[in-house]
């Protein structure tokens, strides 16, 4: 049962990643890569990380893919269409794929099984990352209203003139 | 509370565990999916039929409030127009626009009716009746219908009408911007009960003061401004009006519904009033106790009647206001979100905690009233431009 779930999640997932990568019009592969989004917060539910899947669904399909489509629909159709085949692109996936994989691979803690932990309440989350992990929460916070300033400077720019 | 009351409140419950009881020997994975299927039946019959009463009594107020009669020619009282639309509907030519993208256009109605279908699995209708009980149960409300934004945009797009993408946009920016207030103001909530899920949240708002007072969260200050907070940006979010600007008939014919016609169309209005009985259902449960009875004298009517009777108070405030208010303008929405929406749903969270630490009682209503009354009224102060009644000048006509 567990398996058959997991092969099914693993190729709408993969195949919504494929035909984000292939198909010819933009919008269409924008809307695959969200299902390849979903397909990925449903590992999440899948593993028991309820408040991850919760949250890639909530930013990157309510977010991200919202900005991507707005970038899609501000941008012009067919700009030039590129002629030759893009080895470069190849060579750079061939890349990350072999580096991630050499990491996976290195990982020692992959081979041993996972001893039992305690379900990862929202509450628990919560406690760690206001104690041991509020250093980093603060520097996110920072980095994050600096790029909304950032961008409110970006639009008062046209009233200045 | 007395036996035959317990009977009535769990009713619903034990005829599922009857239903259930008739598969005993099947295997685990069988029962499971035919608990989920009950409970999905019985949300889809509940809803569908409110859908009918309420797109039919939305017609009789509004009828009452413009001094005319309204739909009364089908039926007693004009009560079965909702099947006669339907019908209408269900009959209709399916027009698809030649230069529109096929897929998408199909696709958009259905996702749009799905995502507003989920929203409505998290809420608890009654004493153990949450079709679909999970920890993050609010953040799974706020993940899936924050879908709909993509889905309006589908439809905008894939109707290839520039009326249809003028509205996508439009009801982009609306639903993006009154996010943020809507999200905010149920963040005191979750911060006072210490828990995402909505039982949690109707179980802490159990209790009365003099036994006529109940503990609602709507009771304390901060609790009564957000709950103001998030009833506007619900409004928002179901493009009613005031705020229904994405589907301006004077202006963009019916914004991202342009194209639709037939049964698509039917699957839109559908899923606004899902999602406005979703989001209400929401408010319920944040602010109004859910199940709970208002007063302690009370507890013998069934939960699941008291969360019904608060939700159609709330939906004939939404129809009230349509009858009432007129539209308004885009840039006027846009700005109140940012401008006061946003700081004063942040005041709540400020005045929740200001509450809890002086000890939820009067002293912390009290403190937390001054932080809500000093904000808004330097916010009032802030805001005003000044200009009363001036004449009206012209950036782009004229």
């Amino acid at each position: 049962m567990n398996n058959a779930a997991f092969l099914v999640i693993a190729i709408v997932t993969l195949a919504g990643a494929l035909a984000a990568a292939t198909l010819p019009k933009l919008i269409h592969a924008a809307l695959c890569l969200i299902v390849a989004f979903v397909g990925l917060a449903a590992f999440f539910f899948f593993l028991g990380a309820e408040f991850v899947g919760l949250v890639q669904l909530f930013v990157y399909v309510g977010a991200v893919a919202v900005l991507i489509v707005f970038t899609i629909l501000l941008t012009r159709r067919d700009v030039g269409k590129p002629d030759k085949f893009n080895w470069g692109g190849i060579v750079v996936a061939v890349a990350v794929f072999g580096g991630l994989l050499w990491a996976i691979l290195k990982t020692p803690s992959v081979a041993i099984a996972a001893a039992q932990i305690p379900p990862l309440t929202v509450k628990r989350i919560g406690e760690v990352l206001l104690t041991n992990y509020v250093w980093p929460l603060q520097c996110v916070g920072l980095l994050l209203t600096a790029a909304l300033i950032g961008a409110l400077v970006l639009v008062m720019e046209e009233k200045r003139r | 509370m007395t036996m035959s009351g317990d009977f009535l409140d769990q009713i619903f419950i034990s005829a599922k565990q009857w239903l259930l009881s008739l598969l005993t020997g099947a295997p685990d994975w069988l029962m499971q999916v035919a608990s989920s299927l009950i409970n999905i039946a019985a949300l889809l019959g509940v809803f569908l039929t409110l859908f009918a009463l309420i797109s039919v009594l939305e017609r009789k107020i509004l009828g009452r409030i413009q001094n005319r009669y309204g739909p009364n020619r089908v039926g007693p009282f004009g009560l079965f127009q909702p099947v006669a639309d339907g019908i209408k509907m269900l009959i209709k030519e399916d027009i698809v626009p030649a230069r529109a993208d096929k897929l998408l256009h199909f696709l958009a109605p259905i996702m749009i009716a799905a995502t507003a279908i989920l929203t409505l699995g998290v809420i608890p209708y009654g004493r153990n009746m949450t079709p679909f009980a999970i920890d993050g149960g609010i953040l799974f409300f706020f993940a899936v219908g924050s879908t709909t934004e993509l889905a309006v945009f589908i439809a905008g797009w894939g109707s290839n009408n520039k009326f249809s993408m003028l509205g996508a946009m439009r009801a982009i920016a609306q639903m993006v911007s009154y996010e943020l207030p809507l999200i905010i103001t149920t963040l005191p909530v979750v911060m006072v009960v210490g828990a995402l899920s909505p039982d949690a949240i109707v179980a802490a708002q159990n209790g009365y003061t003099f036994g006529i007072v109940p503990h609602w969260f709507v009771t304390t200050p901060w609790g009564a401004t957000a709950f103001l907070l998030f009833f506007v940006s619900s409004l928002v979010e179901s493009n009613r009006t005031p705020f229904d600007v994405p589907e301006g008939e004077s202006e963009i014919v019916a914004g991202h519904m342009t194209e639709y016609s037939g049964f698509k169309y039917a699957l839109f209005f559908m899923a606004e009033y899902f999602g406005m009985f979703a989001v209400s259902g929401l408010a319920v449960t944040l602010f109004l106790g859910g199940w709970q009875a208002p007063i302690a004298g009370l507890q013998f009517i069934p939960s699941y009647l008291w969360f019904f009777a608060k939700l159609g108070v709330l939906l004939f405030t939404f129809i009230w206001i349509r009858g009432t208010l007129p539209r308004s303008r885009i840039d006027q929405v846009m700005a109140f979100a940012w401008k006061f929406m946003l700081p004063m749903a942040f005041t709540c969270v400020v005045a929740a905690a200001v509450w809890h630490y002086q000890g939820r009682g009067v002293a912390g209503w009290l403190w937390s009233l001054a932080v809500v009354a000093i904000v808004y009224l330097g916010l009032s102060w802030f805001l005003d431009t000044g200009k009363k009644f001036a004449t009206r000048t012209y950036r782009f006509a004229e």
